[in-house]
């Protein structure tokens, strides 16, 4: 029985471009109180345009009704549970999105005097120690704009680390179980990826591995909890083994949500990890960034991070250039302010215990869906979860969109790669106990009607203002843009 | 729960950890706060900054007026809490303003295809050289030194390790723009890409359509680069050019010391195939209604892994809706209106001072201080509560008391005349 939704009216609304009509405008300019200047006359008539054409013309209500509608087509975590797999759906908490607007925050330039930015130095600060003692690492460069950006900068920071010792060596080690980004990372890093299977408890098995490392190895890329949602128990002993031919290891601190407050990456010999505060650290994920993906290294990685650093003297807070074995910038300015901030006001509202508590929390609301589902679906790996468990079933895909009827947003659906039909759900620390009952009756149900009547579960979503959409079309013939 | 879970406390879920990767201590930072105390520190952080001093700043951030129905839309919890648009049937929104943004970067910059957008411009600059190189099979770039210096660090960041010669280009020191006979020398039959802002790190407007001769008679492609896009407002779109990568920070996307910002990259209908980032597509849904979706993933790391065009997983969705609402406000007349005021503030105070560039400029200017020196004018006017311009030599050796100027639709006609008596005009 679906419990969460009935239908309710959801308006009609044509693009922008075809509510448009000439001369009305939704905008209105102060007085120019200097003298007009002619565009042609200033910047030469061949450098002035004529018009933008089709450019949208319409008031402000139309622009308001324009984009409220649109908003209501889409699910949201404010909407309720939102379980896609090694995404961290939780909750972005309002407080943050009001600080991140404080007005001595919002309006301050990269490039005005040290002296005038001071508050945002401390802000920096305060966060880089906080993410230095969450991951038990020793420096972190808050510059990355996003967990694969992040990822990128780990693999330069190695690279920079190998070559001021004589040799960058040739090979990056990724398991096979990883996130896309990972090899894309390695490869833009100037590595060659090298593969590495998982063992059938779903981890990395550390025997296969050290017959695989040798002295042209630089790395290991390796997600923990992985993608499996299953802590790589021998982490230690993979340590070893790279450590033992001078490679270093690699994080992927995507699911950090899984270990913040009971195990910290950097004292059991990682050397250097990205994290990803739009999950972890709540920061809200927009429909797609923006993100933020800090990385935290060990004391001997520090020289090569990327410039500018922050730098502390009695006279205050300044910005250090001068850094010669820096890996340079890896984007302009000094990484996602506004971000750090909503990550830093979720880290002061939690405090050490909170965020110890609301990753056991993470871990509690994994494992009782699990047990609920267990005895109706096929676990995919029988080894312990964490923040996250993966089933496989043959109709993934349309069990996913039958989810949208019950009034859930579906799982992460075919991922990891590595396990056939995956079915990816991470409830996150958010979720109470009612809302966990509701999604895991309605993946029982949908079980059910997967037997019983496979046509309403293969022709899902039907309560949906948009059914199903045809993707394959989409892209046999792009169309990317609107066009009279 | 912990019932139905056969455990006895919270502790016994993690049991199975092999003892020597559990963290027994208590982390380090103080106990929680309330909302109350957040908001007050935050507050208080902000007192210790520049707070409503008139900026004079610009460099690649800019100083514009954020309309009130920008922050409206984006705090909707349905744009604000959603994840990327995989689920189309219940992302409609987000893919149908994203498909929008698209379409108006198209109708601004006279490219064919835009993509949902970039982490920011700097970062959109070495992944359009990346995508030239692909498309060129070359693995030359030519910069010209006008490009903002931080987007070129980033490009030698990210080129540094793909076997990739990188070049720059001189300035024309009378006008300040491109030195075509250092162009000319710094182009050869491995230049994948020719790489230019306009207007450019000075301010100036560069002749695009004369570099993308220049360029293409070389067999390599126009990468335009712009990191004040209300001058497209005004200027003649780039359509010279093959690929356009650019910062949309202007178009209500606050400085907030730097980021988040959203770029873009977009480029001629042929490329579509080498352009990174995340495209939505326009289908239909089964009952035959127009809906829209993510689309040509295949080029997506997520598919391709290493062989991706790039490891970009995201794009910068929320920021990008605030330009969509910006652009959607303002509209045809008022993008138009915004970039004439902003000429005309420029060239109010830009004609007082001392340029040190002739070539023809949108709202930032190269103002020579004589005979003080940068820092003192700057020093007196933070006296008025004022931020004055970038002193230029820290990216330049060269311009030794210059300094980079802006001024925008916020910048007074009082705080312009204390500027020029600062600089003695």
């Amino acid at each position: 029985m679906i419990r969460k939704v009935r239908p309710h009216p959801s308006q009609n609304e044509s693009l922008l471009f075809e509510t448009s009509s000439p001369g009305k405008i939704g905008y209105q300019l102060p007085p120019l109180d200097v003298p007009a200047v002619d565009p042609a006359e200033a910047l030469g008539a061949q450098n002035v345009r004529h018009e933008i054409a089709d450019f949208p013309e319409v008031s402000e209500v139309d622009v308001i009704r324009h984009f409220t509608r649109l908003s209501t087509w889409n699910y949201a975590i404010d909407l309720g549970l939102y379980p896609l797999g090694s995404c961290t759906m939780k909750y972005n908490p309002r407080v943050n999105e009001a600080v991140a607007r404080t007005e001595g925050l919002m309006w301050i330039h990269p490039y005005q005097p040290d002296a005038l930015s001071q508050g945002a130095f401390a802000i920096l600060a305060e966060i880089e120690r906080a993410l230095a003692e969450i991951t038990g690492m020793d420096a972190v460069t808050l510059q990355p704009a996003a967990g694969a950006h992040g990822e990128l900068t780990g693999i330069l920071l190695v690279r920079a680390f190998l070559e001021a010792q004589g040799n960058a060596r040739k090979k990056v080690i990724v398991p096979d179980s990883a996130h896309g980004t990972n090899p894309a990372s390695v490869r833009m890093a100037g590595y060659e990826v090298v593969n590495v299977a998982s063992n059938d408890r779903g981890m990395l098995d550390a025997e296969a591995l050290a017959r695989m490392v040798d002295e042209d190895v630089a790395a290991i890329m390796i997600t923990n909890p992985n993608t499996l949602g299953v802590f790589e128990e021998h982490i230690t002993e993979v340590a070893r083994i790279l450590h033992a031919k001078g490679a270093l290891v690699y994080m992927d601190g995507a699911n950090m949500n899984a270990l913040a407050g009971i195990s910290r990456p950097g004292d059991y010999g990682v050397d250097l990890m990205h994290l990803n505060l739009h999950k972890t650290f709540s920061t809200p994920h927009g429909g797609g960034g923006p993100g933020s993906g800090p990385v935290a290294v060990k004391r001997s990685l520090e020289p090569f991070l990327p410039l500018p650093r922050l730098q502390h003297a009695p006279s205050g807070w300044s910005w250090n250039y001068d850094r010669p074995q820096s890996i340079g910038r890896v984007r302009a300015f000094y990484g996602n302010f506004g971000v750090l901030v909503r990550a830093l006001a979720y880290i002061m509202a939690h405090g050490g215990d909170g965020l110890r508590r609301a990753t056991l929390d993470a871990l509690l609301n994994a494992n009782y869906l699990r047990k609920l589902l267990e005895p109706h679906y096929e676990i995919a790996y029988h080894a312990p979860s964490m923040h996250e468990c993966v089933f496989r079933h043959a109709s993934t895909g349309p069990i996913a969109k039958r989810l949208i009827d019950y009034g859930f947003h579906p799982y992460t659906v075919s991922f990891p790669l590595i396990v056939h039909g995956a079915m990816m759900i991470e409830p996150t620390e958010t979720e109470s106990k009612q809302e966990l009952d509701l999604f895991a009756d309605a993946l029982i149900s949908i079980a059910q009607e997967v037997k019983e009547n496979p046509d309403l579960v293969s022709t899902a979503p039907h309560s949906t203002r948009t059914t199903k959409v045809d993707e394959v079309a989409a892209a046999r013939k792009p169309i990317l843009k609107w066009g009279r | 729960m912990l019932d139905t879970i056969g455990a006895s406390t919270l502790e016994d879920l993690y049991a199975h950890l092999p003892e020597d990767v559990r963290f027994h201590g208590a982390l380090n930072i103080p106990a929680g706060k309330s909302e109350y105390e957040i908001v007050e520190y935050f507050h208080e952080r902000g007192l210790e900054n520049a707070n409503s001093h008139a900026n004079f700043l610009g460099a690649g951030v800019y100083h514009h007026y954020r309309p009130v129905l920008v922050d409206a839309v984006v705090s909707r919890s349905e744009f604000l809490t959603s994840y990327t648009p995989y689920q189309a049937e219940i992302s409609q929104g987000t893919l149908t303003a994203i498909f929008e943004f698209q379409t108006m970067i198209c109708q601004l910059t006279g490219m064919d295809v835009a993509n949902a957008s970039m982490y920011d411009g700097s970062t959109a600059v070495p992944e359009a050289a990346m995508m030239a190189m692909r498309i060129t099979g070359r693995d030359g770039i030519a910069v010209a030194r006008t490009v903002h210096p931080e987007y070129r660090e980033v490009l030698g960041t990210y080129t540094r390790h793909q076997s990739t010669s990188v070049t720059e280009f001189e300035y024309d020191p009378e006008t300040g723009q491109v030195d075509l006979e250092s162009l000319e020398q710094a182009l050869n039959e491995t230049t994948a890409a020719v790489i230019i802002q306009s207007p450019n790190f000075f301010g100036v407007v560069e002749n695009a359509k004369q570099i993308a001769e220049m360029a293409h008679a070389k067999g390599a492609l126009l990468v335009y680069v712009f990191t004040e896009a209300v001058s497209l407002g005004l200027l003649e779109p780039p359509r010279d050019a093959d690929i356009v990568a650019g910062e949309l920070q202007s178009f209500a996307i606050a400085p907030s010391y730097g980021g988040p910002f959203a770029g873009i990259i977009a480029c001629k209908e042929k490329y579509v195939r080498q352009l990174p980032g995340r495209l939505v597509g326009e289908t239909k849904d089964a009952n035959g209604n127009r809906a829209f979706c993510l689309t040509l993933a295949t080029r997506e790391q997520h598919i391709r892994r290493e062989k991706a065009t790039s490891n970009i997983c995201t794009n910068q969705a929320l920021i990008a809706l605030m330009a969509t609402v910006f652009m959607a406000l303002y509209g045809k007349q008022g993008l138009r209106e915004l970039a004439e005021q902003n000429l005309a503030k420029a060239h109010y105070l830009g004609e007082r001072l001392w340029r040190r560039f002739k070539g023809p400029y949108f709202n930032e200017f190269v103002a020579a201080t004589g005979v003080q020196s940068p820092d003192e004018i700057n020093r007196r006017l933070l006296g008025f509560q004022i931020v004055g311009g970038l002193p230029l030599d820290r990216f330049y050796p060269e311009l030794r008391n210059s300094v980079l100027l802006c001024c925008t639709e916020m910048s007074s006609r009082a705080d312009m005349d204390a500027v020029a008596e600062a600089f003695g005009a």
